[in-house]
């Protein structure tokens, strides 16, 4: 049984890039222990000699010629739907402390 | 009774210049509005589904011909990008999204004269399977409107049965159409992974998110599913749509065989859902069919392997919800760290959160094997075993849920909800046809008899489901 601690889920949110309250801590670490308890059942199975299914029906390397192609929106379409821009560019918050 | 005809007929009777679009649209909108209460609907495109339909009358006026869906209104889940509403995915993190662009399937239907009237409810992202986890609003059952209309395509399945239009679109990644359809008691249908693109629809889980339809006849289903249907360059995933079509349907089941699965029936299911499904398989060996129980030894893995593939997926698809590029965003934020963590923080539902966290552990350097790669190497033995099954049977079936519609609330424990996919995510992880076709009735409440086939055999599928749906009425 996974038996996650604070600490782990604080871990898990940081790599997921979430904020999460005191409250949701102790709250997600239950759920997530019990949820990966349940799925941990997979070390039990036997697969000697299967291989990892990636795609289902088959396809390899789909490819398409290296060209623009119009799909209908402009990237000034793009760009209305941006929550902080200047002069055509994304503007973000400062990277570094 | 359905207000609406077959939706073959309805286009015929538009094209003939018999029916007008505008009224018909205008028929769905109200019927829309009079059915509010049941939440089924985020928002209509009433102005320009009103402006698409006097341009179709107008083309028929014309003499000239709008399509093969002429003047069919339809309701669109709210995770396809559509104009003329909102596309929100009934998440708080994409509230006030305006689609800079179209789905591929929704300029399909379009472009054959269908007119999407309104936007669906569904849990928020797709990720549930009770649409109760919508950061708006909980869908109620049209039967029952203590109970759950399943999900996550809850708002299509209810809209289809409380007659709002002709028919609506879903996804199904995990069984979040045919649950549903089983749940109000409506036609849904899964197809073979590929053969529609999701090219403009909310991303879930991508190794197994499709593109279906739900409707109130098999026969509509298929009409919808054969304008749709076909590969697509903006979707590289897609496969080639059958060369038969899929209205002129083999609906022949004599002395076909149908495999009924041991596993699905056995303890965990309701005993009313056991036997609503024995009594189809009955009405099935009636009609000549060739019906044997089987067991397929690896099902009951299924379920583990589709709780480590679905969030490893959905942890990697929303990661491009981080504030920066498009809605949610906070607006108190010291840095950039701080701005993905808090909009994301904020702006996701607990449900999303559950799965990216869950997606992030099971991909984490020192799990990646035990976790994912595992999944994945289990994930082959289930297909080697339903591919076995297909050498000997056509048709694999059994129930779609192990109960029917449960009451709002009572699945409150996130674990208990996922047990409600124990019987639809296999199909989904082997990548085969999957369809709930109404078999009756159990307590009052409908019951779903799940009907799956091999990779490609979906217009296999479809027209048998056509000849069962009518063994069933």
């Amino acid at each position: 049984m996974a038996d996650l601690t604070r600490d782990d889920v604080l871990k898990l949110a940081r790599l997921a890039r979430l904020t999460i309250t005191d409250e949701e801590i102790e709250k997600y670490r239950k759920e997530l222990s019990e949820i990966l308890g349940f799925v941990e059942q997979l070390s039990q199975v036997d697969v000697t000699g299967l291989e990892p299914t990636t795609q289902v029906t088959g396809l390899k390397n789909v490819m398409r010629e290296d060209e623009v192609v119009d799909y209908g929106a402009t990237s000034d379409d793009l760009l209305r739907i941006v929550p902080n821009t200047q002069d055509r560019h994304i503007k973000v918050k400062r990277m570094i402390g | 009774m359905s207000q609406w005809l077959p939706v073959a007929e309805l286009a015929a009777k538009v094209r003939a210049g018999e029916l007008e679009a505008v009224a018909l649209v205008e028929q769905a909108l109200r019927t829309i509005q009079e059915k509010a209460e049941y939440n089924a609907i985020i928002a209509t495109t009433a102005e320009r589904a009103r402006e698409r339909a006097a341009s179709i009358d107008a083309v028929v006026k014309n003499g000239q011909n709008p399509g093969k869906l002429a003047g069919v209104p339809f309701i669109a889940k709210d995770n396809y990008l559509v104009f003329g509403a909102e596309t929100t995915a009934a998440s708080n993190m994409l509230k006030g999204f305006n689609a800079p662009y179209q789905s591929s399937v929704i300029e399909k239907l379009e472009s054959e004269g269908a007119i999407c009237v309104a936007k669906a409810n569904l849990d928020a992202f797709a990720h549930g399977g009770s649409t109760e986890n919508s950061d708006y609003m909980v869908t109620k059952n049209p039967h029952d409107k203590d109970r759950v209309p399943g999900g996550s395509s809850g708002g299509s399945a209810a809209a289809v049965v409380l007659d709002m239009a002709p028919f609506a679109i879903g996804t199904d990644t995990g069984g979040s159409i045919r649950q549903p359809a089983s749940f109000v008691g409506c036609v849904g249908f899964k197809p073979t992974y590929g053969l529609m693109s999701r090219f403009g629809v909310v991303a879930m889980a991508s190794s197994t998110d499709t593109i279906g339809a739900l409707a109130r006849t098999t026969e509509d289903a298929a009409y919808v599913i054969d304008t749709m249907a076909g590969r697509d360059p903006r979707d590289s995933t897609t496969i080639e749509r059958d060369p038969a079509g899929y209205t002129d349907l083999p609906t022949d089941i004599n002395g076909k065989k149908f495999g009924l699965i041991t596993e699905w029936l056995g303890e965990g299911v309701d005993e009313g859902v056991r036997q609503t499904i024995r009594a189809a398989a009955d009405k099935l060996r009636a009609a000549g069919a060739d019906v044997q129980e089987v067991s397929i030894p690896s099902l009951s893995l299924a379920l583990a392997v589709y709780y480590i593939i679905a969030p490893a997926e959905i942890s990697s698809n929303l990661s491009r919800y981080d504030g920066q590029r498009y809605q949610f965003s906070t607006p108190e934020a010291k840095d950039l760290f701080e701005s993905y963590t808090k909009s994301r923080g904020e702006g996701f539902g607990a449900e999303a959160k559950r799965r990216i966290m869950i997606g992030t552990y099971v991909l984490s350097s020192g799990y990646y094997d035990a976790y994912y790669q595992k999944a994945q190497i289990v994930r082959t033995k289930l297909i080697n075993e339903f591919n076995d099954m297909f050498t000997k049977f056509d048709f694999l079936i059994g129930p779609v849920a192990p109960t029917p519609a449960f009451k709002i609330g009572e699945n409150s424990d996130p674990l208990q909800m996922y047990l409600v996919d124990l019987m639809t995510v296999a199909p989904s992880l082997v990548g085969i046809p999957a369809m709930s076709v109404p078999a009756g009735t159990a307590n009052d409440l409908p019951v779903g008899l799940h009907m799956l086939a091999a990779q490609r055999q979906d217009r296999m599928l479809l027209g048998a489901a056509k000849t069962v749906e009518g063994l069933l009425q």
